[in-house]
């Protein structure tokens, strides 16, 4: 779960320099999402964004996912350019909507990445079947997507983009159309999920008490257009039910908030 | 219980509906004395339909036995329903992954959906003849050509964004993509489609046929017998053409089930 400083190569999972998004630059639409973000993400990791609504979250995930393109600036995953580390599958996604497909049951829902990397049947069937275990959903497999619950579908969607064991896993507001108690719930899974596989975790989040719950590090950004506003280092071992109620959580969750109410009032 | 006491259950209230209909509508006939070239009694158009089936007792019409224009009928709705399937899916297919195609002829076809397709029978007599069952075939076409090619393109292009980004960040190729996501995403706006389209020929098939061709068809068979008075025969075909309807529309019922197996159970 700890960030990483004793890595030889001194490899970032990600390293962002100088990027800059404008869209539909030079006509009457421009929008200018983004502004000098540096910003780098150790192997372990996990780091939340956070920030004022279409402040560029969500363009900021999917720059380094590559499936869009800076104006200005570099993106490093895996010390790899981040088309390279598309094409590698070096990371795993998931939405807030968790995007499974109706006509394919729970268990070929997992094992799509995994067939189109050409792995044979029996390899995927092993393979999804120890994910629905991880995401504590035994039995499902051969259920539809329609036929769970809001919350369950997440896990699948989380399973899905771990099955190939990304050692990144890149999420836009995964727990955002869940109800309070599920997303508490699901929270702590995540958090023993990816330690359990290692994975790097860039999250984007509205939630405050989620970003610190969850994060070693939270990225606060300012309005559009996005900068760095503050980063808030998070310091609190081992996450339990009770974290929740440790005054170090309500303190961060404090400068987390203050940061933003700065932010907002600043623009 | 088993699995026929099951879908007799289900099937009751409508069989309860459809036996207080016909009653209702034979007990109006009878105690309002409506004229039978008005509104035949439901048993006179049975009588009818007996009669009429297979040949023609006690007519000096001369009008096709309505097995015979029944099944004319069925073979030209049901030709020209697969064709128009056919081509609609293809179009459809062709003009949302070939996208400048699809820009360039999206007009033409808004325009030609906007004119009134049955009003080009007579047309298409003359181009293929009136005694072919091609013209009549290429109006049952182009009506179904229509609702498939609307639904399966919007079955093509409407899919999730974010599952185009989830596919996209598996480096899947622009094909993968559409035989992972689109075709599958499309099937349902298909089949609806088809479901739409299968009574929708029946309809086509008998107006083509009021304006002229062979005579062995339910048109020309419903046209006659109402210009003579013989209302309870003319219903008696109406009443075949509705079975042929129906049972295009319980094919295309069934093709869902067999092709989605994923669907949520519903009514119909
Ligand atoms: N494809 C696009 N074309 C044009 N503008 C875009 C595009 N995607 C995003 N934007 C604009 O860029 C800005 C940042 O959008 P983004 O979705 O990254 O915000 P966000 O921080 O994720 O917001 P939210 O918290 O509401 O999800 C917004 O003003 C948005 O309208
Ligand atoms: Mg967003």
């Amino acid at each position: 779960m700890n960030a990483n400083p004793a890595d030889p190569a001194g490899t970032q999972a990600v390293a962002i320099s100088g990027i800059h998004k404008t869209f539909n630059e030079g006509t009457d639409d421009e929008v200018h999402a983004l502004e000098g973000i540096d910003l780098t993400v150790a192997p372990g990791e996990f780091v939340s964004l956070i920030g004022p609504s279409g402040c560029g979250k969500s363009t900021l995930l999917r720059l380094i996912a590559d499936l869009l393109q800076p104006t200005s600036g570099h993106i490093e995953v895996f010390a790899k350019p981040a088309p390279q580390a598309r094409v590698d599958r070096d990371y795993g996604m998931a939405f807030q909507t968790a995007g499974l497909f109706d006509w394919r049951k729970v268990g070929a829902n997992i094992e799509l990445p995994l067939e189109l990397m050409g792995w044979s049947a029996s390899k995927r069937r092993a393979r999804s079947a120890e994910m629905l275990e991880l995401v504590k959903l035994p039995d499902i497999a051969n259920r539809y997507p329609w036929q769970l619950s809001g919350g369950m579908q997440q896990r699948v969607a989380i399973a899905r983009a771990l099955s190939f064991r990304p050692r990144l896993l890149l999420m836009d507001e995964p727990f955002g159309a869940l109800d309070e108690m599920t997303r508490e719930h699901m929270q702590k899974e995540l958090l023993s999920i990816v330690a359990e596989l290692d994975t790097t975790v860039v999250f984007v989040t509205h939630s405050i008490s989620e970003a610190a719950f969850l994060s070693n590090r939270v990225v606060v950004l300012s309005p559009r257009p996005g900068r760095v506003h503050r980063v808030v280092n998070v310091t609190l071992g081992e996450r339990t039910e009770d974290t929740r109620e440790d005054p170090e959580f309500f303190k961060k969750a404090t400068e987390i908030r203050e940061a933003l109410r700065s932010v907002e009032a600043a623009s | 219980m088993t699995r026929f006491q099951r879908w007799l259950r289900s099937m009751l209230p409508a069989i309860v509906v459809g036996v207080v209909f016909f009653g209702a509508w034979e007990l109006a006939v009878r105690l309002f004395g409506i004229d039978e070239f008005l509104l035949p009694k439901p048993s006179s158009i049975w009588t009818a339909l007996g009669q009429q089936w297979s040949g023609v007792e006690g007519g000096t019409l001369g009008t096709a036995p309505l097995r015979e224009a029944g099944l004319n009928t069925a073979g030209i709705a049901a030709s020209g329903l697969l064709a128009g399937v056919a081509m609609g899916a293809v179009m459809a297919f062709v003009f949302t992954h070939f996208a400048r195609v699809g820009d360039a002829l999206t007009p033409l076809a808004i325009a030609l959906n906007a004119m009134p397709i049955v009003a080009l029978a007579p047309i298409f007599n003359a181009w293929f003849g009136l005694t072919s069952n091609l013209s009549n075939q290429a109006v049952v076409l182009v009506v179904v050509f229509f609702p498939v090619f609307i639904n399966t393109s919007k079955g093509l292009t409407q899919v999730h964004p974010d599952q185009l980004e989830l596919m996209r960040s598996y480096g899947a190729s622009p094909f993968t993509i559409l035989r992972r996501v689109r075709i599958p995403n499309a099937l349902p706006f298909f089949l609806t489609s088809l479901r739409i389209a299968a009574p929708l020929s029946v309809i086509a098939a008998i107006v083509a046929e009021y304006f002229g061709g062979p005579q062995s068809r339910l048109g020309p068979v419903i046209t006659q017998n109402a210009s003579f008075a013989r209302y309870a025969n003319a219903w008696a075909a109406i009443v075949v053409a509705s079975a042929v309807g129906l049972g295009l529309f319980v094919l295309a019922v069934l093709a869902e089930r067999l092709l989605m197996p994923w669907k949520r159970p519903e009514a119909i």
